[in-house]
């Protein structure tokens, strides 16, 4: 379990990104962390695996204080991929890209060799393998980052903004594969903007503003409170704003995903379609 | 003639192979665009749509070894043949990451910094900087450093620094990506104000339809380095629905609830791009 106890934490340039912070993250969990820009998100990010030490509180990985233990032991357990790709890839190849981590916590050749084809091919980049990191798209880079990250199974997992310069397809694909992730025991937190992928995957959503965590809970109650998610800056899913718009005809108002409003749809529309036979 | 709007951009069987890479980034490319016109190009990651933004302002061949057919002209110039200096000053290319771009220790110094390498007169160049602060609103912004910025900000700093060199083309790929959902709709709100106030073609490069069906009239979309539809968007997006969701397209949230209603027989007619219409046609039918 990650715990952070009333955390607050300031640059030295005397900006203040995060106050009081009080959050827990355990196996199973998967949380979207969303937010304007510059509301802390990525500070926040980077205290879960010690990267930052918070100036007040504290934060506690598996029982152990971050500013006690070293950030190389921490990642074992949290593995943070972050928004830019690019901060992150130095290799030759995908492989080796993706064998880097793992070499570093000293596990066998084999054993490198065996995670790297399993995890390539779980975010379909086999075809990549022996190709240069810098020839790929800005997408697939981002996946290959991802990749050298997950090889690692660490039990904690952050995503800073993983659905950029993903299309339709690779979003379903990554949305498949933090299911499987969290009903495997693992935590998932991603830090997004994207309130499309949000809605879709009903992650628990903590919203920030102004490093304060304004609102928690299921994405599509917090997701379709107008005033919450204009404050952190973000809009509603389109679907909530097309059932706000409908709820005169007696359909509720916390849908955001396509699936649920199909269904009430489909039942309203067949109603509907029943009155006019019959009154014709 | 003298009215028509003018092709700026045309691309005869445009194609390119990057050194090292085992199939062509883009080939077979057939396109031309006009004067002002906002164009949504899109298609799955890796499809070639960023190579092909390259092209537009040279960064291919000049900067990226490889192989390169066919022909591509940019405001009258051939981009093999011209250099990129000369390119540059008609494309403007604003990319994903506004960090990327950003350098200089003022954002009016960072916005100089093209018309300063063009060799122009202080005069002009002063004159140049206020008008792009101007019109993108950085004005305010003007002796902070860039790293002070917000993502919206630093991006909206970007726009003036490639307006400052007076293009006829911008380039915008994937622009908002980093920007929050607000912060994005005002960065594409004031590119399309650029549009109508000067009269530049403006492409951008974008997964998420929504984001920009609002200003964009025509689409292209890409696969496998080449173009697979091309046309009005909305037009586009109700006669190819399912060509361009079986790519991955970032399809409407509503246009993909009207879609499956279609196929359950409950809705009839064009699928919508934007809720407002989205609701007005459903509480229509259901208030019957």
């Amino acid at each position: 379990m990650i715990t952070l106890e009333k955390v607050s934490f300031t640059y030295r340039s005397g900006q203040r990104a995060l106050q009081d912070i009080d959050l827990n993250l355990e196996g199973g969990d998967f949380i979207a962390i969303m937010g304007e820009n510059g509301a802390g998100k990525t500070t926040l990010a980077k205290h879960l695996n010690g990267l930052l030490k918070p100036s007040q509180g504290r934060v506690l990985v598996d029982g152990d204080d971050t500013r006690k233990v070293s950030v190389a032991r921490l990642s074992r357990k949290v593995g943070l991929v972050f928004q830019n790709p690019d901060h992150l890839l130095f290799s030759e190849t995908v492989k080796d890209e993706v064998a880097f981590g793992l070499k570093n916590f000293g596990f066998a050749p084999e054993v490198v060799h065996n995670q790297v084809i399993r995890t390539l091919e779980a975010l379909g980049l086999s075809e990549y393998a022996e190709t240069s990191p810098f020839l790929l798209s800005g997408g697939e880079r981002k996946r290959v980052a991802l990749a050298a990250i997950l090889a690692t199974e660490p039990d904690y997992l952050i995503l800073d903004e993983p659905t950029i310069g993903q299309d339709y397809q690779q979003k379903e694909r990554l949305r498949n594969f933090i299911l499987q992730l969290y009903s495997q025991g693992k935590a998932v937190v991603m830090i997004t903007h994207d309130v499309e992928f949000v809605a879709e995957s009903n992650p628990k959503v903590i919203l920030l503003s102004q490093g304060r965590i304004v609102a928690q809970g299921p994405a599509d109650s917090v997701l379709s409170k107008d005033e919450l998610v204009k404050k952190a800056s973000l809009v509603r899913p389109q679907m909530s704003r097309l059932f706000g718009e409908l709820t005169k005809y007696g359909l509720p108002s916390d849908v955001v995903d396509v699936h649920r409003a199909r269904i009430l749809l489909e039942e309203k529309l067949s109603e509907a379609k029943v009155r006019v036979a019959q009154n014709s | 003639m003298a009215n028509a709007p003018r092709e700026i951009i045309i691309a005869k069987n445009l194609g390119f192979q990057y050194v090292g890479a085992r199939r062509a980034a883009i080939q077979g490319i057939d396109l031309s665009i006009r004067e002002d016109e906002f164009i949504l190009l899109t298609g799955p990651s890796g499809c070639g749509k960023t190579s092909l933004c390259r092209c537009l302002n040279g960064l291919i061949p000049n900067f990226y070894q490889g192989e390169w057919t066919g022909e591509l002209l940019v405001d009258g110039l051939s981009v093999t043949t011209q250099l990129t200096s000369e390119l540059s000053r008609r494309v403007g290319y604003v990319f994903q990451n506004p960090e990327n771009q950003l350098f200089a220790l003022t954002v009016e110094k960072d916005i100089a910094f093209g018309p300063e390498n063009l060799g122009l007169s202080r005069e002009e160049i002063r004159q140049r900087v206020d008008e792009a602060m101007n019109v993108t609103g950085t004005l305010p912004l003007r002796d902070l450093a860039p790293y002070e910025l917000s993502g919206g900000q630093q991006q909206r700093v970007a726009l003036a620094g490639v307006l400052a060199m007076k293009p006829s083309v911008i380039v915008l790929d994937e622009p908002t990506s980093f920007l929050d959902p607000r912060t994005a709709e005002e960065v594409m709100r004031a590119t399309d104000d650029l549009r109508r106030e000067l009269g530049l073609t403006i492409v951008v490069v974008e997964h998420r339809l929504d984001l920009v069906a609002r200003y964009a009239e025509r689409i292209v979309v890409m696969d496998a380095g080449k173009i697979v539809a091309d046309g009005d968007l909305e037009e586009t997006l109700d006669e190819k629905f399912d060509l361009l969701a079986g790519l991955g397209v970032g399809i409407p949230r509503v246009s993909l609830l009207w879609a499956a209603l279609r196929r359950d027989g409950l809705v009839s007619g064009k699928v919508p791009t934007r809720v407002e219409d989205a609701a007005s046609s459903l509480g229509g039918m259901m208030s019957q």
